[in-house]
């Protein structure tokens, strides 16, 4: 791979950078980036790079003796983790998890159960899975790959994670394809943390359903440096999954 | 003694109104021999309860079902179960919807005869809020906490899928997960196991370690051989998920033509006659 090609990072690559700080300073406990490709990848990379004593898995029940390439099987198993024990986990606590929330809202209660009224839904989604469990007593953080006001609304119609308003453990932030967002207000309602490159205030806001806390001058999101992407690139990614979930 | 029996004769002993637990996770080890069979007797007004795949989607399909109770119903590879979602969106089942952990926790409960068992999940979320008989219970312990009662998930029948099985129901799974498969056995008035194959007692040990034998003979009142019987849900090693089936069957429940064509086409015989048509369509393509 040539060095120009290293250079230049995907509207992917950053968000999959964006997720792996998620799990700065977490250590030995479990990576649960369930919500898609991108977080998955970030999971994988942070334990490639600064978290190496991260806990992933292969997708499946396998603990990998090392961060796997998206899609492979574990080559070498270091632990067991069956639903079972997952749901254990969940309550002990040592696990921090990146959802995919159907709707969100400004204190980051999330609905992946249902739209409209509950009794007769006009869509009926997933059900409340493991959300209830996830957001109340471990770290929890949301993927979102198409920010737009359908999924940052102003009310969700079921709680199914909790916010910051409703007893959340704590949630850490939200990585979309726009930007990062996090509750690090004097309220805990959702803030702009960081603009991807490419993306400015305006865009985000135009694309939230709610009135976002906006400090005066948004960074950037940090970019990925060289390393980073030839981790994702040539060892954790090659097939490039990410660039499918979030278009350039 | 033996507890060998036919898929008809599992299906003939349950009874409408009953309240049934399925085995499996999602779209994985599911007992879709018997779902199937199920679709096409007589029985009606089934509380389902379940970890939900396509098994929910069949059974709502057929009319089977008065209430669910489940934390979700995925097809995994496939997020949304669509005949799931119709069931739901025109009111034609009841739900009674938990977090994953509070359902594990309802199984516990009754495996251990016990009413309920506490845990903090659920406070907070709208689970209470549409499910108003949950009851909170504050520990007696200096702590107090505030928590949920998750009440004893108890069930007349069980039925669940494993990869080996013996003639009086000792039964072995050899995939990476066993999800919850004992404890809706431990968990039922009485189990029904069907199997990929049956094996010999002595030759349990050629297929897994002892602690792969997860559901014992005392807790099964029934076994049947089914090959192929988890089909179209995955059954590792045994098999994957039949992925291109998946979609031919998430793709015809998309409208009433295409569902009755496929009706028609897998499910209008036995299941002697599902696994013909399944093996002439895959040959077609």
């Amino acid at each position: 791979m040539s060095e120009a090609t290293l250079t230049g990072a995907t509207r992917a690559e950053v968000c999959a950078v964006a997720c792996a700080e998620l799990f700065r300073g977490d250590g030995e406990i479990v990576a649960a980036a369930v919500a898609g490709f991108v977080p998955m990848l970030g999971s994988r990379l942070a334990r490639s790079t600064f978290e190496p004593d991260l806990l992933t898995t292969d997708g499946g029940p396998s603990l990998t003796a090392d961060a796997v390439p998206l899609g492979a099987a574990a080559d070498v198993v270091e632990g067991w983790l069956p639903f079972r024990d997952h749901l254990w986990l969940v309550l002990n606590g040592r696990r921090h998890v990146i959802m995919g929330p159907s709707q969100i809202d400004r204190f980051g209660n999330t609905n992946i159960s249902c739209i409209g009224d509950w009794a007769r839904p006009s869509r009926q989604l997933l059900g409340v899975r493991g959300g209830p469990g996830n957001t109340l007593l471990n770290p929890t953080s949301y993927w979102v790959p198409k920010h737009s006001a359908r999924v940052f609304t102003e009310k969700v119609d079921m709680v199914s994670g909790v916010g910051t308003d409703r007893g959340a453990h704590e949630l850490r932030a939200v990585v979309t394809n726009l930007a990062v967002l996090d509750f690090d207000t004097p309220d805990r309602r959702m803030r702009l943390r960081s603009v991807h490159p490419g993306v400015t205030v305006d865009d985000v806001v135009a694309a939230t359903g709610f009135e976002l806390a906006v400090p005066d001058g948004v960074p950037e999101t940090r970019l990925p440096d060289a390393e980073e992407l030839r981790i994702m690139r040539e060892v954790l990614d090659p097939k490039g999954l990410r660039e499918r979930e979030v278009p350039s | 003694m033996s507890k060998v029996t036919t898929i008809e004769e599992i299906v003939g002993s349950l009874e409408s109104g009953m309240t049934i637990g399925i085995g499996g996770w999602g779209s994985r080890r599911k007992p879709m021999a018997l779902v199937r069979a199920i679709c096409r007797s007589p029985l009606t007004d089934l509380t389902i309860v379940t970890y939900g795949g396509p098994d929910v989607g069949l059974l709502c399909a057929a009319g089977k079902v008065r209430r669910l109770v489940t934390a979700f119903v995925t097809m995994d590879s496939i997020p949304l179960e669509p005949h799931f979602r119709q069931a739901r969106q025109t009111g034609a089942i009841e739900l009674t919807e938990y977090d994953e952990g509070m359902f594990m926790f309802g199984l516990y409960a009754a495996a251990h005869r016990l009413p309920f068992l506490p845990t903090p999940v659920g406070l907070g979320s709208d689970v209470l809020k549409i499910n108003p008989e949950l009851r909170t219970v504050r520990s007696p312990y200096e702590d107090g906490t505030e928590l949920v009662a998750v009440p004893a998930l108890a069930m007349d029948a069980a039925l669940v899928h494993m990869n080996r099985a013996d003639a009086r129901g000792n039964a072995q799974y050899l995939g990476p997960d066993p999800y919850m498969d004992d404890l809706f056995a431990k968990a039922a008035d009485r189990t029904y196991v069907s199997c990929e194959r049956l094996v010999d007692t002595a030759d349990f040990a050629k297929e897994g370690p002892p602690q792969s034998l997860l559901i014992s003979r005392s807790q099964v009142a029934g076994v049947v051989e089914t090959p192929n019987g988890a089909h179209f849900t995955d059954c590792a090693p045994d098999h994957g998920r039949d992925e291109a089936f998946q979609k031919l069957y998430a793709k015809a429940a998309g409208d009433p033509d295409g569902w009755a064509a496929f009706r028609d086409r897998f499910l209008s015989g036995d299941e002697t006659a599902y696994q013909d048509a399944v093996r002439a369509w895959r040959e077609e393509k």
